[in-house]
């Protein structure tokens, strides 16, 4: 049999919060994430972009990190941590790990995260190491901080998931489908608990200047607040973000036999790859829309059961136009009737931890019956015909479903759909 | 040229934020492994990081003999003058 999958936990260590009560209420207020850097390495080095979304507060001063732990992560590790920590209290387990709370087998317990990056301030620290300082000063956990799986790694360790600990690297799709393996642990019968999410930590000057040199980046510094503005006629490119979230999802056994909440249902989930280019979305989107309707099948979901969609929408000149067009040929008629957020316009382009953040708003959308903003939304592009939430809106009654796309450079396609309980 | 007791102050404070023993529990007969339970990534850490602090070179084959906290004292003592 195939097991319905719920989730019972969330976690977010974001630009809008240090944790999920603060970035929600930021993410209904609409109020932007972004900022000038206040770091010298900016004039120093020129960077075209003088701004981004950083997380609220230094990891290194959250409750939910020890001094040394955090010495011993990249910054991607330690969001990804704190993340997974808050999703793991706020599932209610009886234990601080899956060994200590007796409803919960570890060795069905177990971990899908997703990274863009890795640990890059990790690797170009220590190339800088090796140059100025040679061999001698290279630090001897460089290695297990920079590798891409160290999150999930550290996830595993701190809470004793021992059934699973798997990463998945898909750029801006990471995390989705870290959250479509999860699934299938769950439903196969593999895993009863998962951490599901994801993590980035690359705002550093080599990836912004890279960014910008591919033209990609927003380059309105006198206005940061104001940069990330999908579906807008004057949007110029995305804004950089960081940060984690996770969620925990369990089996319905799992989590009625134990008398969790339950926030929603992960119902279905879909991928695909466009096999065309490796930055630009194939213009008549036709792998997006296999992954939507794959997720809709997926979860035996009419489209016109869909009511709000939380999309992937990055504020970049023609990256926003397909997936309108891969909405309106599934949603038909009744797209009018799905409120769209762009939650990116708030919390900028978290890259690898995008899926997450997003599935956490999504879930939360659900389950309060809520629409997250949209800001910066002055005169909508006519090419996108879309209904978008420019101000927190009240979603139906009864039985509803959203859905969260994520597409990632290399053609990655991910969506999930999230149901009411 | 640091004195004993300052390179252990000095090497107990990097123990510290390496591995958050406490730094009073840094004392001269205290074994690395047996009494701090500090890993071998751990203990090279230190021994970067000491290299860094004191000026010193202790070379890779030298870090298996610093038993205890009083053979690395006594090491880096040696290795300064």
């Amino acid at each position: 049999m195939t097991h319905k999958v719920v989730v019972t936990g969330l976690g977010a260590f974001s630009p809008l919060g240090e944790d999920v009560p603060t970035t929600w209420k930021n993410a209904l207020e609409g109020v932007s994430g972004v900022k000038t850097i206040e770091e010298p390495w900016v004039e120093e080095y020129g960077i075209p972009v003088s701004f981004a979304a950083q997380v609220a507060i230094d990891p290194t001063e959250s409750e939910r990190l020890s001094k040394v732990e955090a010495k011993r992560l990249d910054p991607s590790g330690q969001f990804a941590l704190i993340a997974a920590r808050e999703a793991w209290a706020d599932a209610g387990f009886s234990g601080e790990d899956a060994d200590s709370a007796e409803e919960v087998d570890s060795e069905r317990t177990a971990v899908a995260f997703g990274t863009g990056m890795g640990g890059v301030w990790t690797l170009l620290d220590a190339w800088d190491t090796l140059r100025e300082k040679g061999p001698r000063r290279m630090l001897p956990m460089t290695v297990p901080m920079l590798m891409p799986n160290s999150s999930a790694a550290a996830i595993s360790m701190n809470l004793k998931a021992r059934a699973a600990a798997q990463t998945v690297v898909s750029a801006c799709a990471s995390s989705t489908e870290a959250m479509e393996i999860g699934v299938e642990l769950i439903r196969s019968g593999k895993a009863d608990v998962v951490v599901v999410g994801g993590s980035e930590a690359a705002i550093h000057p080599m990836t912004i200047a890279a960014f910008a040199k591919m033209q990609a980046l927003s380059t309105r510094n006198d206005d940061p607040a104001a940069a990330s503005r999908p579906y807008d006629t004057e949007r110029d490119g995305f804004v950089m973000g960081e940060g984690a979230a996770a969620l925990i999802i369990e089996s319905e056994e799992h989590a009625k036999a134990r008398n969790a909440s339950i926030y929603a249902e992960i119902a279905g989930t879909g991928v695909s790859a466009d096999a065309y280019h490796i930055t630009a979305p194939e213009p008549s989107a036709l792998g997006a829309t296999r992954a939507l309707r794959e997720a809709l099948e997926d979860g035996n979901i009419d489209p016109e059961q869909v009511v709000h969609v939380n999309a992937h929408a990055t504020s970049t000149p023609v990256g926003d136009i397909p997936e309108s067009l891969a909405l309106r040929e599934v949603f038909g008629e009744h797209t009018k009737d799905v409120a769209v957020s762009a939650t990116k316009s708030m919390t900028g382009h978290l890259l690898g931890g995008a899926g997450a953040i997003e599935a956490v708003f999504t879930v939360l959308a659900v389950h309060h019956r809520k629409a997250p903003c949209t800001i910066n939304l002055n005169e909508q592009d006519p090419q996108i015909e879309l209904n978008v939430v420019t101000e927190a809106r009240d979603l139906p009654d009864g039985e509803i479903v959203a859905v969260s796309n994520s597409f990632g450079f290399g053609g990655h396609n991910a969506v999930i759909a999230v149901r009411s309980v | 040229m640091a004195s004993k007791e300052e390179i252990l102050a000095g090497l107990a404070e990097i123990v510290n934020e390496e591995t958050g023993v406490e730094q009073s529990d840094v004392q001269l007969d205290k074994s690395f492994t047996e009494d701090l339970d500090i890993d071998s990534i751990s203990m090279m850490t230190i021994v970067v990081n000491a290299e860094e602090k004191f000026d010193v070179t202790i070379p890779d084959e030298e870090v298996k003999n610093l038993k205890t906290v009083g053979d690395a004292v006594d090491f880096i003592e040696n290795a300064g003058k």
